[in-house]
């Protein structure tokens, strides 16, 4: 499959680079004409990502996370992985309010927000390989053409 | 991240002025608990007017506040929130516990 556009990003699994990484994938979408409301989609369903990556992938160990997006049509795909410890229990890590780590005052609310803002969110993940996290998302400016 | 005080009678009005993400988060939450704590305030006011950015990370920030207040009997309050963060306000059901104020002078009237 032949894709418009593609880019990789790979990064330290820092924090501080939760900014930086939403930043980059908005500014790669702005070429798909986005609306304000869906470049804040953007940025806050790369943030879940990475945030989750970085604190339940790598219990905060300095590794790194990889994104990829590529846009095909009016539609950008947005991969973030990491290789990490892996989620036990998709199933469970997806429903709202469930947090593994309560004790950091975590929402459990991640994969609600990807799930809301995005179109399409697929989580694979295995135990001590790692977790990867496609989503999706049309950008309705560009429908017209 | 910065955040502005204002302690009006036994009420603080914090506005957060930039991105509430995980990276901040603790910070932010140590900050407010301690400005709480010194003030001996009651009730809470966001001013969310220069908040650009929030996440499910800011989520727990804000319910966390709301239970530390609520245990006193205290309330919490948002004003002048933006609709991107209203769209992540709404999805957390945070206005079920958190009233949402056009402005400071509507909220302080109801607290």
């Amino acid at each position: 499959m032949e894709y418009k556009n593609y880019m990789k990003l790979e990064f330290h699994s820092k924090s501080q680079n939760e900014a930086f990484a939403r930043v980059v994938v908005a500014a790669f979408a702005a070429q798909l004409d986005p609306t304000i409301e869906e470049i804040s989609d953007i940025k806050t369903a790369v943030s879940e990502a990475v945030t989750n990556a970085i604190i339940h992938g790598y219990d905060d160990k300095n590794e790194l996370v990889t994104i990829i997006c590529r846009i095909n049509d009016n539609e950008l795909e947005i991969i973030v992985e990491d290789k990490g410890k892996g989620i036990e229990d998709i199933g469970k890590a997806r429903e709202p309010l469930y947090t593994s780590k309560p004790e950091l005052e975590r929402s459990g609310m991640g994969f609600t927000v990807m799930e809301t803002f995005m179109d399409t969110v697929e989580v694979n993940s295995e135990m001590g390989k790692g977790t990867k996290i496609s989503m999706t998302k049309k950008f309705k400016s560009l429908d017209e053409d | 991240m910065q955040l502005y005080y204002e302690n009006i009678d036994n009420t603080l009005i914090v506005k957060l002025q930039g991105e509430l993400d995980h990276h901040v988060a603790e910070k932010i939450r140590v900050e407010l608990d301690e400005m709480i704590s010194n003030k001996r305030s009651r009730n809470l006011i966001f001013n969310l007017k220069e908040l650009n950015f929030m996440d499910s990370s800011g989520i727990g920030v804000i319910i966390g506040r709301y239970k530390n207040i609520n245990k006193f009997g205290g309330k919490v309050a948002v004003i002048e929130v933006s609709e991107k963060v209203d769209k992540i306000f709404n999805l957390a059901g945070l206005y079920r516990i958190i009233d949402k104020y056009k402005n400071q002078k509507d909220a302080l009237k109801c607290m």
